[in-house]
């Protein structure tokens, strides 16, 4: 198989991916390769650089890409706006969700569908369309219909945060879906609910990347690929028992030196 | 199509409302002094008594001052340059629509307020005043059937002069401020309405303001009674074709609410703001102040104000009668150059009278947003309430927001609570929107209305779609 037959079955493709925040690099070196239908699990120490990865390919303004490339479905996604990706169908459900007081969760929710819908030459959807659009989703979630005419995120709890992630991630159908510590400050309840959402979406052509720092999370929704993302790099790539091994050591080997060597022994 | 015209559309669509109206118009050359007070007078046919109190306000006027104390830069109005009167021709009675010069309807329809439709389908009658002069009032015949009087305030003063008598100044005195007085003096046109005893008025009355001659003021005088157990909503609105001079505006707007009456007054102001790079512009300088005089009466203003080079304006609540209630919503955003000092005055002289203050200041470009609020809670006004919220919200760093809220309690069983915030619209809120795919432009729309979504609550449903789409407008480009 050539290189460029490869390429094409990618939905993702991250080369040598360099990017800093205020002036000081993050992630140093990294590379990415996912297929469609792929759940990949990246997990690391705090502040190894997953969330700067998860915001570098929702393409933030704030962090700034310093060499390597990215591809996206056969484009060039360092070329798009962000609200561009998100038409094109990758989705960041957010480590820490932001409110926008006075609008509503389903106002909003119905201005981006309709946002992403235009971007995709479909009619929009009216209200009574939407309407039973979301109930059904959010069922699937396990949310409350009362959220849906409070503000965006505001007042919610941890857990109908992270909730009213997966109901948007659902609503709009995105092709990549990443997920920021979406088990964090979730009981596991909460978290096996959540997870059920997610279960619920895969198939099919969608394709996930969660970022953890717990292998809890992977009990839930097992992953094709696990890698640890350390100082900006993968350095360990491996099935779903490296998270496993992971709970059992933690990450204080990474400090140890064995890393590199552990990799090397890997490939 | 050549690029002057190409230009002038963009110019257009900045502010949609510039264009100037080809009609005859009948002015008083510029100038102000006591004949040209007998002139206005003269040209309206007004009486005796209303000519001594212009003239007694002008003299008064002449002694003041010019007014520099509020938080703005502005040029010098020189008030010999104004245009005090100019009517559309034809000057004679309308009887109806049909008479009305079609060039002037035509403005309106553009305006989108057409007479025509308003009175055939819609549920509001409109009274619209074009430079100084009223020029059409519809569904006067059916309210008059309810005993309401709508109309012109120079029919007003034909055909019901006691009432204007007994009501003209006496909750804006020609002595409070240095405009009012000008007003006083040389009011053309405006609204009058009255409300009488338990009725609830079944529509919203509206008036529309446009300032369409060169180098005119626009003086109106605005005057509503809501008699006992009354209720009424009316609603303003304004805009102004471009020119690069300023102009002034300088209202005067008084209500009065009797016992158990409920007034709700609510402004959309979108005067010709000036270009971006701050030439031209209305200096909106307006004077508006309800007396809640009976007992259980109830004052409403809710004000958005996007327009304007300028805006001094502090719709103000008197409230006399016991139990009697105040509120003030304003919504109050300023781009380029624009500058507004507005806020209200709640003036608590019954027993247990509440008052409501919720001001949301958003500037933008290099505006400057001032909030300027009095709660004066007086002796006698025993557990009196109020509650003030002062949030701005900054777009970018060149611009600037600043709160003055004074209290001054006489009263010790006086409960006042002041909440006041500023923030900068979130770049992560912004790129949460995008996330989900809603373009910068859309989000920042979006924010700015959640951010004024209690003003807009108050506002009736077509004002508050207007509202939201003239916000929008008006924060075009203003992120980047
Ligand atoms: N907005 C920011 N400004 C400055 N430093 C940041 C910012 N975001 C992240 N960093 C820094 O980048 C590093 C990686 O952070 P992050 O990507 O959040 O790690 P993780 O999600 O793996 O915990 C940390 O050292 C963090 O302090
Ligand atoms: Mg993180």
């Amino acid at each position: 198989m050539s290189a460029h037959e490869n390429e094409e079955k990618m939905i993702l493709d991250v080369n040598n991916l360099h990017a800093s925040v205020e002036g000081s690099p993050i992630l140093k070196g990294l590379n990415l390769s996912v297929k469609p239908g792929e759940v990949h699990a990246i997990m690391g120490p705090n502040g190894s650089g997953k969330s700067t990865f998860a915001n570098v390919l929702a393409g933030r303004e704030d962090y700034t890409v310093d060499s390597g490339s990215v591809s996206y479905s056969g484009l060039d996604l360092l070329d798009l706006d962000p609200e561009e990706r998100a038409c094109e169908g990758i989705f960041l459900a957010f480590q820490y969700p932001v409110s926008i007081p006075g609008i509503s969760n389903a106002y909003f929710l119905r201005s981006a569908l309709n946002a992403v819908r235009r971007y995709r030459e479909e009619s929009e959807v009216d209200a009574v369309d939407f309407l039973q659009l979301v109930r059904e989703k959010m069922k699937l979630v396990g949310m409350d219909e009362k959220l849906l005419q409070r503000s965006v995120n505001d007042g919610f709890s941890g857990g109908e945060k992270k909730r009213n992630e997966i109901l948007q991630m659902a609503v709009l159908d995105p092709k990549l879906a990443i997920l920021d510590e979406t088990d964090s400050g979730l009981d596991i309840d909460a978290l096996r609910i959540v997870a059920e959402g997610v279960n619920a979406l895969r198939g099919g052509d969608r394709a996930f990347i969660v970022v953890t720092h717990y292998q809890r999370l992977l009990d839930y929704i097992v992953p094709d690929h696990v890698h640890v993302l350390s100082e900006g790099q993968i350095v360990r790539s491996g099935d779903k028992t490296l998270a496993h091994e992971l709970e059992r050591e933690g990450y204080s080997w990474l400090e140890s030196g064995h890393a590199r060597e552990k990799t090397q022994e890997a490939s | 199509m050549s690029e002057a015209e190409e230009l002038q559309k963009l110019a257009d669509k900045e502010y949609e409302f510039g264009f100037v109206t080809d009609v005859e118009s009948d002015s008083l050359p510029p100038g102000l002094d006591e004949d040209t007070i007998r002139e206005i007078v003269r040209r309206k046919g007004e009486p005796d008594w209303l000519l001594e109190y212009r003239l007694k306000a002008f003299r008064h006027w002449q002694t003041m001052e010019d007014p520099a104390w509020a938080k703005v830069n502005k040029n010098v109005v020189n008030y010999q340059d104004l245009i005090y009167y100019s009517a559309p021709k034809p000057k004679k009675q309308l009887e109806s629509l049909d008479e009305v010069d079609p060039e002037l309807l035509e403005t309106f329809e553009k305006l989108g307020i057409s007479l025509e439709e308003q009175k055939r389908l819609s549920n509001v009658a409109v009274d619209a005043v074009f430079d100084s002069v009223s020029v059409a009032t519809t569904f006067s015949d059916k309210l008059a059937e309810l005993g309401i009087i709508f109309c012109s305030f120079s029919e007003a003063v034909k055909e019901h002069p006691e009432l204007v008598r007994k009501y003209l100044g006496s909750v804006v005195p020609y002595t409070d401020n240095f405009y009012s007085a000008l007003n006083s003096a040389v009011f053309s046109d405006g609204s009058f309405c009255y409300i009488p005893k338990g009725v609830a008025c079944p529509m919203e009355l509206s008036t529309y303001f446009r300032i369409n001659a060169a180098g005119t003021g626009q003086f109106e005088r605005t005057l509503i009674v809501a008699d006992e157990g009354s209720t009424v909503s009316y609603l303003e609105g304004c805009t102004a074709p471009m020119r690069d001079e300023n102009q002034l505006h300088a209202a005067v707007v008084e209500l009065v609410a009797l016992e158990e009456a409920t007034i709700k007054y609510s402004t959309v102001q979108n005067w010709y703001p000036g270009d971006a790079d701050g030439v031209g512009g209305i200096y909106n300088f307006v004077t508006k102040r309800g007396l809640c005089k009976g007992d259980r009466s109830k004052i409403s203003w809710t004000q958005v104000e996007t327009g304007s080079a300028i805006t001094w304006k502090y719709p103000s609540c008197i409230l006399q009668g016991d139990d009697s209630i105040g509120e003030f919503y304003s919504v109050a955003l300023t781009n380029n150059f624009q500058q507004a000092d507005t806020g209200t005055k709640m003036v608590h002289l019954g027993k247990r009278t509440k008052s409501t203050i919720i001001s949301k200041g958003i500037s933008a470009g290099k505006g400057q947003n001032t909030y300027r609020g009095l709660v004066d809670i007086k002796k006698g006004a025993e557990d009196a309430r109020n509650f003030s919220q002062c949030d701005s919200m900054l777009l970018g760093d060149r611009c600037g927001a600043h709160t003055f809220p004074y209290v001054e309690v006489r009263n010790p069983s006086a409960k006042v609570e002041h909440e006041a915030t500023t923030s900068k619209i979130g770049e992560d809120q912004i790129f949460y929107c995008n996330q989900r795919g809603i373009s910068t432009e859309d989000a920042v729309s979006m924010i700015v209305n959640g951010f004024c979504k209690e003003v807009f609550s108050e506002l009736p449903m077509e004002f508050a779609v207007e509202a939201q789409k003239l916000l929008a407008v008006s924060l075009e480009g203003s992120v980047g």
